[in-house]
Formats: structure tokens, sequence, C-alpha cells
């Protein structure tokens, strides 16, 4: 169980870590709700299921939705689309 | 209006100004304040070359690394200045945890009477066998309520940050933000009704099981927004303007954060004074016990789970 324990407390380390650093604000999201995930688990191994139900649901599932529906508002996601699209644009006539 | 006085004299009283004030008939500053549209600023070629060139040179000395020194000089003090804040900081924190008491301690606060209390007397008081939902909702309900309001007072806050006109929503209500996406996606709807029922009943299940298992109000709350926000990413918000709309949602909400305050505040003025809770804790185990718990654990079940479906909604559209 200590060993599963340390494992978990890395990738939170390792999360909080690549949240900062990660220039995509999309890719800093779907981190910091996995780092909610594994929070819930270690909250289950702690033995506060309490804490590990809100924790799944307010960290993971409503609070990363608010901030999705924010980056589309300031339109943060739909430019990566678009530069993502004039990416394929460029490679085409070379892949032809 | 007034059936003891007739109209002219009733229209004199303070009672009629201040209702007609707060029903929106009469806009005290129209006639009284000297009120013009504004106009649109015309542009000409000449203005437009000047404001250019303004701002040409303002680009050129201001953010010129190398002939303003002031600019060099802030950037330098910026970085030496935000590392002496960080070290700073890191100094402090570690001050502070090597002042904390050592782990194990006998005198440490966590070993002292009151978790014993809550543990031995916890059944007999609050007559809930989650011991964690028993301490939060009866020994500590004031700060439960206090918690309770700060939700409200939050959306609040971003109500009146955020929220747009009725016409103004149904006029670019489609328009809007799903342009980019998918309309009535197959798969996420087909998802959408097989999860939300089983979510809204698993919500249901911890908000009324709060005070026998584990979560309560809190959890359950937001575990039934999440269902509604999942509904409304798949449906859209015609669908759930039909059983929530921004009349319901005041209504719960009012009620919700009224009927906790005056569970609590007898609760208090009852146990305070030594005179005999009306309110029966029930034999422990079943579902109608927990005294107090269990009405509790509904209220901020449901000021939670609204609060939740507020936000995304308020972000979304701007608008319920």
């Amino acid at each position: 169980m200590t060993i599963f324990n340390m494992i978990l407390l890395g990738f939170l380390v390792v999360c909080a870590i690549s949240v900062s650093f990660s220039k995509n604000l999309l890719n800093s999201i779907l981190i910091y709700m996995s780092y909610s995930l594994v929070m819930a688990i270690i909250w289950i191994l702690l033995e506060s299921p309490d804490l590990a139900i809100t924790e799944a649901a307010v960290g993971a599932g409503v609070t990363s939705v608010l901030f999705f529906v924010t980056l589309k508002k300031i339109r943060a996601m739909q430019e990566d689309a678009e530069e993502e699209r004039d990416h394929e644009q460029d490679k085409k006539p070379e892949g032809v | 209006m007034s059936r003891t006085r007739n109209q002219k004299e009733y229209e004199r009283t303070f009672a009629f100004h201040f209702f007609r004030w707060l029903g929106g008939e009469k806009d005290m500053f129209v006639g009284n304040m000297e009120m013009k549209p504004q106009k649109e600023p015309t542009e000409t070629a000449e203005s437009l070359e000047e404001r250019m060139r303004d701002r040409q040179q303002i680009f050129a000395e201001v953010y010129d690394e190398t002939g303003n020194k002031e600019l060099r000089l802030f950037e330098k003090a910026y970085k030496i200045l935000s590392i002496v804040f960080c070290f700073i900081l890191v100094v402090l924190l570690i001050v502070t945890v090597s002042h904390l008491p050592a782990v194990g301690n006998a005198a440490n606060p966590d070993n002292n009477t009151v978790s014993e209390t809550y543990i031995t007397d916890g059944l007999k008081d609050t007559g809930a066998v989650n011991i964690v939902t028993g301490m939060i909702l009866s020994y500590r309900a004031f700060d439960t309520f206090g918690e309770t309001n700060v939700l409200f007072i939050a959306t609040c806050c971003v109500m009146i940050m955020l929220m747009v006109d009725e016409e103004k929503i149904k006029f670019d209500a489609d328009s809007n933000d799903r342009e980019y996406e998918p309309k009535n996606d197959v798969i996420l709807q087909k998802a959408a009704s097989i999860l939300v029922p089983v979510v809204f009943l698993f919500g249901i299940y911890v908000i009324l099981n709060g005070h026998l298992s584990p979560g309560g109000g809190f959890s359950g709350g937001a575990m039934i927004g999440a269902g509604m926000i999942l509904y409304v990413a798949a449906f859209g918000f015609e669908k759930t303007e039909r059983f929530f709309n921004e009349k319901v949602y005041t209504v719960v909400k009012v009620t919700a954060l009224i009927c906790y305050g005056c569970i609590v505040t007898y609760y208090f003025l009852t146990g305070a004074n030594g005179l005999e809770c009306l309110i029966p804790l029930g034999t422990p185990g079943k579902i109608l016990s927990g005294g107090i718990t269990l009405p509790i654990n509904i209220f901020v079940g449901s000021e939670v789970a609204c609060t939740m479906y507020a936000f995304y909604a308020l972000f979304r559209r701007g608008g319920l």
C-alpha cells in the first residue's frame, strides 16, 4: 500500500509542476483534472470517503467544466483549432 | 392601492414613493438629471493619422529597451524583487512549520478532548451515525451556515458580473458558442440519457443518507449539479428551461437558505437555554433520524446544486 501511495503522491507532484509549465491552457486544465482524480483516490486511501466524493465531483468535474467554458468564452480554444487547421493546410501540399 | 386613504393622500406618503421606486415604474433620474445620448466618435483621415503617429511614438520611446533607462531599471528590479519575494515567502513558511509541535506529541491540539468528545458523544447528541456530518451540521452548524451564505453571495456576484438581458440571450442563444461544435451530438445524447438519471439518483441517495453513510449535502449537491451540467451540455438550454428557470432557481435557493437559518436558530436557541428540542433524534441507523441533520442536508444539497448549475449557465450564456 505504501508503494501505491508513493506512486500516487509522485504523480501529484509531477502534475502540479507540469500544470504551471504547460504552455497550452487546455493541456493544463486536463492535467489539473487528472490531479483532482488522483487526489480523490488518495482521499479514499486516507479513509475519508466524504472528501473523495466531493473532490471527484467538484475538483475533477465542475471546476474543469467551468474552466473549459471560460476558455471558450475568451476564445483560447478556437485559436488552437484554427492553428491546427492552418498546419493541416500547410501540410497538405507536401503530402500530395 | 390604499384602502384607508384616498389616492391623493396616499401619493404623498413615503410608502408610495418607495414602492414606485421598487417596482421600477418611475426612474428617478428621468426628468431630474441631464441625459444626453453619447455620440459615436467620428474619425477623419487626419485624426487617424495623428493617432497612429502617437501610437508609434509611444512604442518607439517607451518600450525601447536600449534607450529607455527606466524600462531597463524596472525589468531588472522586477526580476530581483520577484526572487527576493519568493525567497522571503519560502523562509516564512519554513520558519512557521519549524515552530509547529512535533508529530505524536501528547500535548498537541489533535490529542485533546474535543475529538474524543465528538467520537464518544456524537451519536448520542446528534443522532447521526456518520460522525463527520453530525459534527459539521450540529456542533458546527453555524460555520456551515456561513459557508452556505458564501455560496449564495458568490452566485450573486457572478450574476451581477455576467448576467445579460433576456432578449439578448434569446437572440444569440444558438449562434453564440455552439457554433464550433456539432449540435445534437448523438453519442453525447445517448450517453447523457443513460448517465444523468444514475447521477441524479446517486446524488439524492448521498444527500438523504448523509447522516448514515459518507457524504452529505455538499457532495450530493455537487453531484446533482454536475448531472444537470451534463444534461445541459447534451440537450441544450431549451430542455432545462422547462423544469429549471430563473424563477425556480430563486425560490429554491432563497427557501433553502431561510429554512436552514430558521432550523439552526431554533436548534441553538433551545440548546443554549436548556430547553427541549422538538425535533426528534430518532433511532440511529434509520433514514428518518439524526435530528436536524437530515433537513439541513437537504437544504444544503439543493443550495449547492443550484449554485453549480447557475455558475455553468451564467458562464455559458449569461443567464439561467
